[in-house]
């Protein structure tokens, strides 16, 4: 997790000394994203910048829009016509978008959204780290709706899971949003910028135009989508609809088609799900974190251990939907567990709804503005074991 | 990326048949007695029929409102998103996806009101599209509130005492903001509208129709303005047809609402221009600017 430092090859290599949001910017590519629209933010414009570069290369399309909720509805509109979208934004941004992230979800149209997280509430602190929206990206949008959101927790993470992104709105067709925070966003590190396989692609209908049901489901929970073109004529709406993709409210029809979409995700939880655990196995504490966080956190622990304190850590790299299970596990030892996060003490409610009252479970929060110190961390992990 | 749309027109031009372009199975609709917003839908599947545009190739993208309801209706790729945010959607569809013709249908609430920053910026950015906003001065789905286009002094459920906003000319406010093309027609026109809303789809730029279309059932019958056809002739009585523009006033007939084609220019489409730009930007290598 510490910075590399592998001097950069002068030719031919795939090291790069980038930033978070650069990263961001070439994982899309990589990953086949080709169109991106924005509205320019505090942290997260340099993924446009940079995009608004690249995308032309590769014959795909960049736009600048003239507001935050116009940006994700172009993005829809372009994964409507089959391309792979993206968009990226920070707090005040993903509030507006919420509302067309919540048709995404119903009228299963993958798409990848960016939140670069800062000071918050409202206007907050343009240019500071936080880590306030962890609960926001899970319940922005009204409603009950399934979403995938990935943490990365360092530049080169940003790269690989900014292409798992797009993997996993493809396959199952639902929005997926890449939430990491100023701190990573612009921290310059060196990465390997590994090219993945071919980019994967959401399942697009075949067969008989008339046998063809819009939200009829595949072996798989998610159903095949109609390419504007290919002669399916078919109907995408934000209403309730029913399998043939027309606006129904017929109680059981409507229980059978949310019932499906809010299950989807559950389906595949399996290979949706990400984490990584450091040290757990014989942890008297353990320390759940994500993003720079997690970082601090790894340093703390190695500190602790150096001290002879069995402590260790569980980072969740999909927040949502959130790895119940390894929590567990990793914390099945556990004397006691905390949680460090910039904000009011969000993730620290799924750790306690996850591993109810058995265990102790501390938060350690940081409001100001600053990254959590490793020793900050440290500190309370010992006072946890005394 | 797909080669952009070349419009071939009809050749055999059959009879315009409507049940060709409509989803049967979605029949009867659920517009009221007397609204026009049908008659706006054929005119408009009418000018479809007439230039030749193939169902597979058409992508309707409309927003929240009875006007944005007439996507389901349509027998083409059809989109019904957002409230207010049609535009922004198609600008995404029509970007990805040239070889299609994007038509947005939406109402004088949901292009003015909650979708206006989108609307004048499309205006702004000239996207090949085709916008149909079906105005019936009120917000009829919510039962009749008041909308940017009411005329003064209209009884709405929201203006029990009487609108005091002046109301929106959208077709100035288009043209204003840089509109390719903007007409305007009432429903009683049904031929004329066809033309205007055919010309839109042929237009190589952003195409703005404002259909004057009436709502007899929510805001007729508060204002004491008569049945459907009463409201449709006092339409046609008040508008100031293009062909007429420079003829002098008729003393006591204000005819003051121009209809017709009121604005066509050559002005660069959004679409081509960036493709181009892309072009350039490929063949000159990796595309990087010196720095001074």
């Amino acid at each position: 997790m510490s910075i590399a430092t592998v001097a950069v090859e002068p030719a031919a290599s795939n090291l790069r000394l980038l930033s978070g949001n650069h990263a961001c910017a070439l994982g899309a590519i990589a990953a086949g994203c080709r169109f991106f629209a924005g509205y320019p933010i505090t942290p997260s414009s340099e993924i446009a910048e940079r995009l608004s570069r690249e995308l032309p290369r590769v014959d795909g399309v960049f736009i600048q829009m003239e507001d935050e909720i116009a940006s994700i509805a172009a993005v829809i509109g372009a994964s409507m016509g089959g391309a792979k979208a993206m968009t990226a934004t920070s707090g005040p941004g993903f509030s507006l978008k919420q509302e067309n992230l919540g048709y995404a979800a119903l009228a299963e149209i993958p798409c990848v959204i960016v939140n670069v997280m800062r000071g918050g509430p409202s206007t907050g602190m343009p240019t500071r780290p936080a880590q306030g929206d962890i609960m926001q990206a899970r319940w922005g949008s009204h409603g009950d709706f399934p979403v995938i959101v990935l943490a990365p927790g360092s530049v080169r993470e940003i790269y690989e899971e900014t292409i798992r992104a797009f993997a996993l709105a493809e396959t199952y067709r639902t929005p997926v949003t890449v939430l990491y925070d100023q701190s990573i966003a612009q921290l310059l590190e060196t990465v390997e910028l590994k090219q993945p396989g071919a980019p994967v692609e959401r399942k697009w209908a075949s067969g008989p135009p008339e046998k063809y049901q819009p939200y009829a489901p595949l072996d798989n929970g998610v159903p095949a989508m109609a390419r504007p073109g290919d002669g399916y004529r078919s109907h995408t709406t934000g209403l309730t609809h029913a399998e043939n993709g027309f606006p129904t409210q017929t109680p059981e029809v409507v229980e059978r088609n949310i019932g499906r979409l809010l299950g989807k995700l559950e389906r595949h939880r399996a290979a949706i799900e990400s984490f990584q655990t450091l040290r757990c196995e014989d942890a008297d504490v353990v320390v759940v974190a994500v993003g720079i966080s997690a970082r601090a956190a790894g340093s703390a622990v190695a500190a602790c251990r150096a001290k002879g304190i069995r402590a260790g850590m569980f980072r969740p790299i999909t927040l949502w939907p959130f790895p119940e299970e390894a929590l567990r596990r990793a914390a099945s030892g556990a004397r006691a567990v905390l949680v460090p996060e910039m904000n009011a003490g969000q993730m620290r409610l799924e750790v306690e709804r996850v591993l109810g009252r058995d265990v102790r479970i501390e938060g350690l929060h940081k409001i100001s503005g600053d990254p959590i110190d490793p020793a900050a961390i440290t500190a309370r992990i010992e006072a946890l074991c005394i | 990326m797909n080669d952009p749309i070349v419009l071939e027109g009809n050749a055999a031009v059959e009879e315009f048949d409507v049940r060709k372009y409509i989803r049967l199975q979605m029949m009867p609709h659920f517009l009221c007695p007397g609204c026009g917003h049908g008659i706006a839908l054929r005119a408009l599947l009418w000018a479809v029929h007439e230039l030749g545009i193939d169902k597979d190739r058409l992508a309707v993208v409309s927003g929240i409102g009875c006007a944005g309801r007439l996507s389901a209706y349509i027998d083409a790729n059809t989109f019904h998103v957002t409230h207010g945010r049609p535009l922004a959607f198609a600008s995404g569809l029509a970007l990805v996806r040239p070889d299609l013709h994007v038509v947005v249908i939406t109402g004088d609430g949901d292009c003015l009101a909650i979708g206006g920053n989108h609307f004048i910026h499309t205006c702004r950015r000239n996207l090949k599209l085709t916008c149909l906003m079906l105005n019936n001065e009120v917000y009829g789905m919510t039962g009749g509130q008041v909308s940017p286009t009411t005329s003064e002094t209209r009884i709405t459920t929201t203006t029990q005492l009487g609108n005091a906003e002046p109301h929106f000319d959208a077709c100035a406010l288009a043209a204003a903001a840089g509109a390719g093309f903007v007409g305007r027609e009432v429903t009683h026109h049904v031929p004329k509208l066809k033309d205007v809303m055919r010309a839109a789809l042929e237009h190589p730029g952003f195409a703005f129709v404002e259909v004057m279309s009436d709502c007899t059932e929510i805001f007729g019958r508060k204002n004491d303005m008569g049945s459907s056809p009463e409201m449709i002739l006092r339409q046609k009585s008040e508008i100031r047809p293009s062909a007429y523009r420079d003829t002098v006033e008729t003393p006591f007939r204000p005819n003051t609402l121009p209809t017709g084609v009121l604005m066509c220019n050559e002005r660069p489409e959004y679409g081509a221009a960036y493709r181009q730009y892309a072009q350039t930007v490929k063949s000159a290598g990796d595309g990087k600017q010196k720095r001074g």
